[in-house]
């Protein structure tokens, strides 16, 4: 019903004027039910706050569920570039969904703003554009602050699935132009209900730094686990730990800890000379206005961030085609392509045509725990 | 690999093996009374911790609120049930109340004590109450009605209760895991390796339950009530055992075993909603090493699962489950050529 009510309002609109035809059509696929709701409702928030018009043309979202299954984000996709005719698709948020729509993406010939992390390989990606930053954008920042503390030796407790592994490649292939080496591997897993083995294995080896991977309130364990046995060197936490769950899992124990993060979420404590701190500061300020004090997280920065690309991209595509049409799609992508080094509030964005990732390495910043809060080293 | 680290892996899998020896207990118990191979076993472990920690924040635990709801409906189930045999609504209604009485006092008492911030162990003993009178409302609501049906089918509903356990498990506690405060910061030092407090109230706690166990199985007429359903159901039910009784009482003993063995890994680890799948199939494994009838089996197998694990954690993580799982063939195989059923096997 409310489905016919769409068409029929859309069909109308055609009539009364020609220049609706001209409205940027945004298709929106977000998982706002399903496991990974938590991370989708944040960005359907901040998309709440996207303006009228970019670039001087309307913008129509359409907002869909995906319910955080991979079959949803096909469908939803489909939809968008067939009844919808959209010029862009933005998600999701869930990496398998975001996976799957990468597919239609690419068959339509339609540019995909991916919320997630989606690990396809070059050549592949071809119409996906991810916001969040790459595992190795972050192992960049992490790498400098090592090297700047004297660092030689690492030894890696990682979760055994894709986060861990994508982690340990990326980790690696940047630690080995820093002439840091990598003393030990050993995974566990979220549920695991102790990591002893691993970690007296790691601490035999004698690393002057130890890295975990692992997300959110899981990477507590291993960290305790570490400072248990006695170990006095360095711990690193990754970006997916960056979260107060750290902290309220661990208590002292995470104490000294080193997290590396994306810059939009510590917006007011971000150093002066980094680049997004004036424009983390805006997304923080607008959201939390509208959300309440502490709401801010990553995602819906990603969905402030994709309103800053789109500013970027539109006008520039629109001087080639009109909205709609084949041609103008393709002027999106080329836009995007060259789109120059962009600050927006999760780092500073620069894709190329052989790199859909994008963030420089003037991104990551990496925060200590004091006294249970953060500090920006 | 020295003497030092191989006794700190030893005790580190004795400490995991005491909590899978519990669950595997309770994985047998349940298969020999009721013979559903119980896959949620896990799920009321973290029920248990996760009760207790939403409890430490000052906040009314979901569960309490599922445990109502579950109560109702197995109160209605059993009214139905009533009324269809006597058509009196009075006797309808005495059964539903009977139903509904113990998960309500439990509910409002946690409900009422929740926000007073009441000392650790007063909290710990309210979360044990509420899982416990989990299990006689998941038997009755899911298992009840299909006792005589085959085990397969037993264990296809078990598979769905635990689907809806972990799903409502995501709902009440979050996508994010708690660790619960130790309830003894004490450590004891031989030499290289430390015992924690933690690690000796596990190994304390896991024997003492299972003497206790032991005690009721051989000693206490519901035990041997029980063990006479195991043996012969029919038999049992002519010498006046109700098999419903037996049976709902089988799972809240499991419940309680398992709510157990949630308070007391949750200080030593941080437990998720979905945490309590792979420790309670672990304790699976246990019980199929004893070929789900043996008590004694079932200790051996899981301080084996939880040795197995440390050793492997140190040697190889990346397999450490596949090897701990991989266990369960050559068991399996050295059972069936073993063939020879025992007189408690079905």
């Amino acid at each position: 019903m409310k489905l016919n009510k769409t068409i029929l309002a859309a069909a109308l609109s055609l009539l009364a004027s020609g220049a609706a035809l001209a409205d940027i059509t945004i298709g929106v696929s977000l998982p706002l039910t399903g496991p990974a709701s938590g991370l989708g409702i944040p960005v359907n928030q901040q998309m709440k706050l996207w303006p009228a018009s970019i670039g001087g043309e309307k913008i129509k979202l359409v907002i869909l569920d995906d319910a955080t299954d991979p079959t949803n984000g096909v469908k939803n996709a489909k939809r968008f570039v067939t009844e919808e005719k959209a010029d862009i698709i933005i998600g999701s948020v869930a990496t398998p969904v975001a996976m799957t729509i990468a597919d239609v993406a690419a068959e339509s010939k339609t540019v995909q703003l991916s919320l997630s992390p989606i690990p396809l390989a070059p050549g592949k990606d071809g119409w996906s554009f991810r916001m969040p930053q790459s595992n190795a954008v972050m192992a960049h920042a992490m790498l400098t602050l090592m090297k700047k503390q004297g660092v030689k030796t690492v030894g890696f407790l990682g979760y055994n699935d894709v986060y861990g592994e994508s982690w340990l490649k990326d980790f690696s292939a940047e630690a080995a132009k820093s002439g840091i080496k990598i003393v030990g591997t050993e995974r566990f897993a979220r549920s695991d209900t102790s990591v002893t083995g691993q970690v007296l294995k790691l601490t035999a080896a004698k690393p002057d730094a130890m890295l975990i991977v692992a997300s959110g309130s899981g990477a507590a364990m291993p960290h305790m686990a570490v400072v248990e046995r006695g170990y006095k060197g360095k711990i690193y936490q990754t970006h997916a730990a960056a979260s107060r769950d750290l902290m309220r899992v661990g208590g002292k124990a995470v104490e000294g800890a080193y997290v590396v993060s994306g810059p939009a979420v510590i917006a007011e404590q971000l150093p002066d000379s980094h680049p997004s701190k004036k424009i983390a500061i805006d997304f923080v300020q607008k959201y939390e206005a509208a959300y309440g004090p502490g709401s801010r997280n990553q995602f819906a920065g990603h969905g402030y961030d994709a309103e800053l690309v789109l500013e970027k991209i539109v006008p520039v595509a629109l001087k080639k085609a009109k909205p709609g049409t084949p041609e103008f799609r393709a002027a999106l992508r080329d836009a995007m392509e060259n789109i120059g080094r962009t600050v927006v509030a999760h780092g500073v964005l620069n894709w190329t045509k052989d790199d859909h990732w994008g963030y420089t390495n003037e991104t990551g910043v990496m925060l200590k725990v004091v006294n249970g809060d953060w500090k920006v080293e | 690999m020295d003497f030092s680290i191989a006794s700190i892996l030893l005790l580190d899998g004795v400490t995991n093996g005491a909590i899978y020896a519990l669950l595997g207990l309770a994985t047998v118990l349940v298969f020999t009374v009721t013979r559903v191979i119980f896959i949620p076993q896990g799920e009321f472990a973290a029920y248990g911790a996760l009760t207790l920690a939403i409890l430490q924040t000052g906040k009314i635990p979901g569960t309490v609120w599922l445990l109502l709801i579950l109560a109702v409906l197995a109160a209605l189930m059993d009214g139905a049930a009533e009324w269809q045999r006597h058509r009196q609504a009075a006797s309808a209604l005495k059964a539903a109340l009977k139903t509904l009485a113990i998960p309500a006092v439990v509910a409002g008492l946690t409900a009422w004590a929740a926000p007073l911030q009441m000392p650790l162990l007063v909290q710990a003993l309210l979360s044990v109450c509420v899982v416990t009178a989990f299990g006689p409302l998941v038997y009755r609501v899911a298992f009840q009605s299909l006792a005589d049906a085959t085990p397969l089918v037993l264990l296809i509903v078990s598979v769905g209760v635990h689907f809806a356990m972990t799903g409502l498990g995501l709902l009440f506690f979050g996508a994010e895991g708690f660790r619960n405060p130790a309830f003894s910061d004490a450590s004891v030092s031989l030499g290289d390796l430390a015992i924690t407090g933690q690690a000796i109230i596990i190994i304390a706690t896991s024997g003492a339950l299972i003497v206790l166990l032991w005690l009721f199985f051989e000693r206490s007429l519901y035990g041997k009530a029980l063990r006479a359903t195991a043996v012969n159901r029919l038999g049992a039910r002519l010498m006046g055992i109700s098999s419903q009784s037996a049976g709902q009482l089988t799972f809240a003993m499991a419940a309680l075993i398992g709510a157990l063995s949630g308070l007391l890994i949750g200080p030593t680890t941080t437990v998720f909603y979905d945490s309590g799948f792979l420790i309670g199939l672990k304790g699976f494994v246990a019980a199929v090493v004893a070929g789900l009838s043996s008590y004694p089996g079932a200790l051996l197998g899981a301080l084996f699962v939880g040795i197995v694990e440390a050793f492997a954690s140190f040697w190889a993580s990346a397999f450490k489950e596949v090897i701990v799982f991989t266990l369960i063939l050559p068991v399996l195989l050295w059972r069936s050529l073993q063939g020879g059923h025992s007189d408690e096997d079905h």
